[in-house]
């Protein structure tokens, strides 16, 4: 028992080092007190990325968890032929590195021999600037989405087909048919799975770093050092040797993903009370 | 922490109280396939696939192919083997040196997180100790906390201990999986009766025995999906290592291959080939897709295990 307990400490005293160590060095050194906090909160680089980055996840979430739960359904309702084989290859991209992911979709969407520069050259049309600063974030909404999907989707799928059998037949005899009885059965059903989903993705969507990262040496002017809050911090220290300031601008970060996921956590929290008692 | 709360309906479905009302107009029940729900999902996985299928097109051309056929279809020539031969072949065969560090550090670091997520979960799940929910609480926490918020401290950390630039300092961090503990948690609970542990004590096995020889067997299906994740989780990162490692010589294929495309796009293919990076892509992404296809029984019923039952 000793053994098991020392092997679980480990990883938390580790952890808990880390954060202690993180606040010496805030506070250490050349004792600034909250100072780079403050820096950090008027920095218009760091708001600016957080912004971006709610921007991102407001646009990438819903879709990307859309998608999956639509997968999800379809391929539960056994009505797809090939379904197994379409499930697997909508979960294929996530065995795919991110760092591959995104060098394959920065070819492809690039102007040199990406083939969707190709056909719209080939049909008369000019290139479509994929990596242009209008459309990179849209481009790369694309590429997380891609990844990620079929991961949602075949936890959502797993969750769906431990529904019990019996509220189908219930749900037929009344005269349920498709679309009613996932609506009313399935997506109430699996909704610990969707909120689990939307956590992660949410905390994923923050910490975006390899993409923006990637994505930089083919396109500098859309990217800048800042784009992501992740990106930053990592310029910060490695780049411009702010280490303090940007394991402030890290620890801010976290912040923001603990408060956003615990708010959302919370609301959905009570609304599930609330459909209770209706 | 809070999960607790908003997952208590995983099981019980709201949707029966519903039920009573009829409604017509909705799909005939008919239980035979969709054609059009067929066509519609296809399309999608061919999305889904497509850009797997040009990086397969793509490692088959030599650069000044890549420039001048069209992307999703073959050229003239076959270049496939030349390819790899050059991937093989730059810098001293550095790639290949790459691939065995990439598998090195996830086989290593998936091992021995599995195992600790292994152990510390049925801890968990069979034993009382002081502060047991506090810790538990700290471990659901530690889920919540963006890795890369810790990685820039566990740089400086390591960079205080001499430890940057070496193998631990990929393989340390990422032994640390509080998801995987929270898995093998709810695992152990549900797979290990109580009463066969009582049993294996009455006989006189030692505590250290019932875990290697009893509960270890019993949760080998969980514990391969956490060992899964783990080797996908390391063999995927890019951070830890970008941030921890200078030495080429170290570098596992993620890095590598993203300073071989810089190397490319700075150089316009000169000084590295853009067909080179494409066939190391390629080649780099194969084991992951092997590995999850052979163990798809493992992480469908896994996934099932983390998000149904909380």
């Amino acid at each position: 028992m000793l053994l098991f307990v020392t092997m679980l400490l480990l990883p938390l005293f580790y952890a808990g080092y880390l954060s202690l160590f993180t606040e010496r060095l805030i506070g250490g050194a050349s004792f600034a007190w909250f100072d780079n906090y403050a820096r950090a909160l008027t920095d218009e680089r760091f708001i600016g990325g957080v912004l971006r980055m709610c921007l991102f996840l407001v646009i990438q979430v819903p879709i990307m968890l859309l998608l999956a739960l639509l997968f999800a359904l379809a391929l539960d309702s056994m009505r797809v032929r090939g379904g197994k084989f379409a499930r697997l290859a909508i979960f294929v991209p996530y065995a795919v590195p991110g760092v591959v992911a995104t060098l394959m979709w920065g070819y492809l969407y690039g102007d040199n021999f990406g083939p969707i520069a190709q056909f719209m050259k080939a049909i008369g049309l000019g290139s479509p600037e994929l990596l242009g600063p209008d459309n990179i974030l849209g481009s790369i909404v694309n590429i997380v989405t891609w990844q990620f999907a079929g991961y949602n989707m075949v936890i959502m799928y797993s969750a769906m087909r431990s529904i019990p059998g019996d509220q189908y037949e219930a749900a037929r005899i009344d005269g349920a048919g498709q679309f009613r009885i996932a609506w009313s059965i399935k997506i109430p059903a699996i909704r610990s799975s969707i909120v689990l989903c939307t956590i992660f993705s949410v905390i994923g969507a923050f910490q975006l770093f390899s993409e923006p990262k990637l994505l930089y040496e083919v396109a500098p002017n859309a990217i800048g050092s800042s784009f992501s809050p992740n990106l930053y911090a990592y310029n910060l220290a490695f780049t411009n040797q702010e280490v303090n300031y940007s394991a402030a601008v890290a620890f801010l970060l976290g912040l923001v993903i603990m408060i956003v996921s615990y708010v959302f956590q919370l609301s959905t929290a009570r609304r599930e009370k609330k459909g209770a008692r209706a | 922490m809070s999960t607790t709360s908003s997952t208590r309906l995983a099981v019980i479905p709201s949707g029966q109280r519903r039920r009573a009302r009829k409604r017509s107009g909705d799909l005939p029940l008919g239980e035979g396939r969709s054609p059009i729900l067929t066509i519609v999902i296809w399309v999608c996985a061919a999305y889904f696939l497509l850009p797997l299928f040009w990086l397969l097109i793509s490692s088959t051309k030599d650069n000044s192919g890549l420039f001048s056929s069209f992307g999703l279809w073959f050229d003239d020539e076959f270049h496939l083997w030349a390819n790899l031969v050059d991937l093989f072949t730059t810098r001293d065969g550095v790639f290949l040196r790459w691939i065995s560090n990439t598998a090195l550090y996830a086989v290593v670091a998936g091992l021995g997180s599995a195992l600790l997520s292994a152990a510390a979960g049925y801890a968990f799940a069979k034993y009382d100790f002081p502060a047991k929910k506090f810790l538990f609480a700290v471990v659901l926490g530690a889920i919540m906390i963006p890795t890369t918020a810790l990685a820039i401290p566990t740089y400086l950390l390591f960079a205080g201990a001499g430890l940057t630039n070496t193998v631990w300092a990929i393989i340390l961090p990422s032994l640390v999986s509080p998801f995987g503990v929270y898995l093998m948690r709810v695992y152990a609970e549900e797979s290990i009766p109580d009463t066969l542990l009582e049993a294996a004590r009455l006989d006189g096995a030692g505590e250290f025995r019932i875990f290697w020889q009893i509960a270890m067997k019993i949760m080998v299906p969980g514990i391969v999906t956490v060992l899964l994740f783990a080797v996908v989780h390391t063999w995927n990162n890019y951070f830890l290592p970008l941030i921890m490692l200078t030495d080429p010589n170290l570098f596992p294929l993620t890095l590598g291959l993203a300073q071989l495309q810089a190397a490319s796009e700075a150089g316009g293919g000169a000084s590295a080939q853009f067909s080179t990076v494409i066939t190391g892509s390629l080649v780099s992404i194969l084991p992951l897709v092997v590995i999850f296809l052979y163990l798809q029984k493992y992480w469908t019923s896994g996934l099932t295990t983390g998000s149904v039952k909380e």
